[in-house]
């Protein structure tokens, strides 16, 4: 998988948000590539800036956010200078997204099925009973019973689950190279979830998706991702192969993040998990980001921002990582 | 009012939706009516300071029972009691909206997007009259965002300003604020990564030991659950398979449903690895299978089970435990497990199929 050369590549991503109390730098530096047919995990703190990373890959940011630097590249093509109509029909065609809150990508005027043959004539060449046929498919596929007899519903008249198992079909149906998925199993149980999953890998597999996996379920990671980026307060601060990163993080945030996960074999009095907050975008520390609340902070974090370093199996931003510091404790 | 005082109690509670085409469309197709009976027909109580969690597939009817037990859906049969006062007849007085609340499944759409952080999570603040004057309303405010693990500077952004957990952790900080002794929570943690999880879990938990708040609980997470819950409700298409003590549920679950439920759980084991899917269809809310709605997808069947709808009974051999299920009754099942079901989707020889 190493060899072939990525689908997706992300170079020194930069996203700002211009506001009246000044410039709030939401992503720094936010590098990465995606293989084809591999599957790349996301996780991190809540507002670390995953979904802002897929917006920009797509190129929905919110406004006023905007790119200030860096470069995406889709087969090898830049598209972080499209225009707004090239991109357009990249989207849907050739990156399918999945977006955090499903409400807001369907349409609660349009019933369930119009939504997806549209989506499908849009970008495929198919008359109106076969994108039907095919619609109705979709539903199938992603487990939503009676798929014939509901495919004339209205988004309200379905569950939070079966509304977001309509946003997976809706972004696969064109059968895009690229799906950005943004939390996609959140609202699913944990059947629904298997079946789901098991298709994206298989389209993974069978033919060569790449998938950003955004999500904070460890296990679906674990299941699904090659390999994981972990970010923390809108940079990436490990990436690694999902059994290492999950298993063996070097990072003290992902230390502390996989120590959080709560156990399924036993009940516990109090939860582990990581003291503080993540700092606001307008008061992050000089430094090392995670300073704050890291229990291996020594002098050099306060003052030096640390970029990915090798860190055995994985690149990890932090200092304890630099071969020039005498080992810590 | 005892220790073990009923807070909330649902009674047959049962809420339809007609889901016909237009009259005209159907009359010319000369299609009947399409009721789903999204709940249907199902009871349980929550003893003051408890949690109670409702898990089941999606569309089995968990967001419809907590949309009745806060009184935002009329039930179609059956009641939903809140201290003993039905809901329904007694329209609930200031009072009981005050001391009920709901953190919902979708928290964007339940923020008023036009409306300041600080203003939303105040609403109740003022509406309640919980405390005067604007200065001690923003110290409140800006207790409830720390304790979600917000700043209290958020309070002047608005929501589309926010990440998807963080608009989460909105929306419960503005369920606190009004200070409720029965809380609804819909998903609450879904958006959140696990140490965020961690936090607010806590809280709820500090909050139940310090103030004997009750919880009716929904999540698709597990693990989460386990870690809540006093007891937790199997729901199957509309209606509850299971009713048991947590650790039971997990220990010795026993309708085929429940144990097909804890197979499919991901874990940290499974790197690279399937899991197994509840095999089979699911069935259509608006034409359930007749007798067990589960029949067409257990292992158990029988023709008993294709004729017979089973009722929640004592599960003989796993004490606390309702279940209705005819294999159960009839000894025909495998009894009660005593192996944790972690282990057995580790050791399952499918998990590496
Ligand atoms: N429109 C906006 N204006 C200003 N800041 C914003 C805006 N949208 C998002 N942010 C900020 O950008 C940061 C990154 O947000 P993002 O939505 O990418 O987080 P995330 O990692 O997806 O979190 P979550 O897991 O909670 O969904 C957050 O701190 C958020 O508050
Ligand atoms: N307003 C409505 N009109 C028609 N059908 C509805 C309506 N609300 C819910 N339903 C149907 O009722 C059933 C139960 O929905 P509900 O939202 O309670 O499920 P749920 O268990 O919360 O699922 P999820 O886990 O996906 O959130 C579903 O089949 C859904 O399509
Ligand atoms: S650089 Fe320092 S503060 Fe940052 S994570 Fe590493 S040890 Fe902790
Ligand atoms: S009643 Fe019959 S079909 Fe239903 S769960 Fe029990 S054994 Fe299976
Ligand atoms: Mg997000
Ligand atoms: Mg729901």
């Amino acid at each position: 998988m190493t060899a072939a050369p990525p689908l997706l590549e992300v170079r020194n991503l930069r996203v700002e948000f211009p506001s009246r109390r000044g410039t709030l730098v939401a992503l720094h530096d936010v590098s990465f590539s995606i293989a084809p047919g591999e599957i790349l995990g996301v996780v991190g703190e809540s507002g670390a800036g995953k979904s802002m990373t897929g917006a920009a890959i797509i190129r929905l940011l919110e406004p006023p956010g905007r790119i200030a630097g860096g470069q995406i590249l889709l087969e090898g093509r830049r598209i972080d200078n499209l225009s707004q109509d090239e991109m357009r029909r990249i989207r849907g065609r050739r990156i399918g997204a999945i977006f955090q809150d499903p409400l807001t990508t369907l349409n609660p005027l349009y019933t369930v099925g119009r939504q997806l043959t549209e989506t499908m004539q849009t970008h495929l060449d198919l008359s109106g009973s076969e994108a039907r046929a095919r619609a109705i498919g979709w539903l199938e596929m992603v487990g939503i019973p009676a798929a014939a007899q509901r495919i004339d519903s209205y988004p309200h008249e379905f569950s939070g689950g079966m509304r977001q198992r309509v946003v997976i079909a809706l972004a696969l149906c064109a059968e895009p190279r690229l799906v950005v998925a943004d939390e996609p199993t959140t609202a699913l149980d944990v059947s629904i979830q298997a079946q789901v999953i098991a298709l994206l890998k298989r389209l993974a597999r069978e033919k060569n998706t790449s998938m950003m996996l955004v999500t904070h379920d460890m296990g679906v990671i674990a299941e699904t991702a090659d390999r994981v980026a972990v970010m923390y307060a809108g940079r990436v601060v490990e990436i690694g192969p999902v059994r290492e990163v999950v298993k063996h993080p070097h990072h003290p945030y992902s230390i502390g993040l996989m120590n959080s996960i709560p156990p399924l074999d036993h009940r516990v009095e109090r939860l582990a998990q990581i003291d503080g907050a993540m700092p606001r975008l307008n008061a992050v520390p000089p430094g090392c980001p995670y300073n704050p609340r890291c229990p291996k902070v020594f002098d050099r974090c306060i003052v030096e921002r640390p970029d990915l370093l090798d860190a055995g199996s994985t690149r990890a931003a932090c200092w304890l990582y630099d071969p020039a510091e005498p080992p810590h404790v | 009012m005892s220790e073990a005082a009923t807070v909330f109690e649902a009674e047959d509670l049962a809420r339809y939706f007609d889901v016909s085409r237009p009259a005209l469309q159907r009359l010319l197709a000369r299609e009947p009516r399409r009721i789903l009976r999204a709940v249907d027909g199902i009871s349980f109580s929550i003893p003051k300071g408890t949690t109670l969690s409702l898990v089941g597939e999606s569309g089995c009817g968990k967001s419809t029972v907590a949309r009745m037990a806060v009184g935002l859906y009329p039930p179609t049969r059956g009641k939903a009691l809140f201290e003993g006062m039905d809901l329904e007849q007694a329209r609930a007085t200031a009072d009981q909206r005050r001391r009920m609340q709901m953190i919902f499944q979708d928290p964007y759409a339940s923020l008023n997007p036009r409306w300041r952080v600080l203003d939303i999570v105040a609403e109740p603040i003022r509406a309640f009259g919980l405390v005067s004057g604007a200065a001690a309303r923003r110290e409140r405010v800006a207790q409830l965002l720390t304790q979600v693990g917000l700043s209290p500077l958020d309070g002047s952004k608005y929501p589309h300003e926010f990440s998807g957990g963080q608009r989460q952790r909105i929306s419960i900080a503005r369920a606190l604020s009004s200070n409720p002794d029965f809380l609804v929570c819909d998903e609450p943690t879904s958006a959140l990564d696990v140490s965020v999880q961690a936090q607010i879990l806590n809280l709820m938990k500090g909050l139940q030991r310090d103030l004997g708040l009750t919880y009716l609980f929904i999540s698709h997470n597990l693990a989460v659950v386990r870690q809540i819950s006093d007891r937790i409700g199997v729901m199957y298409l509309g209606r509850i398979v299971e009713l048991a003590p947590a650790e039971t549920v997990f220990v010795s679950p026993r309708h085929p449903y429940t144990r097909a439920l804890m197979d499919a759980i991901p874990d940290l084991e499974m790197i690279g690895r399937r899991r197994i899917p509840v095999g089979g269809e699911v069935p259509s809310p608006i034409n359930p299978p007749s007798g067990c709605h589960f029949h067409p997808r257990c292992p158990l069947a029988n023709d008993r089970c294709r004729r017979e709808d089973p009722i929640l009974k004592p599960a003989r051999g796993t004490p606390g435990t309702v279940v209705a299920c005819h294999a159960v009754e009839e000894g025909r099942d495998t009894g009660p497990t005593a192996v944790p079901p972690l282990e057995r989707v580790g050791s399952s020889p499918a998990a590496s199929a």
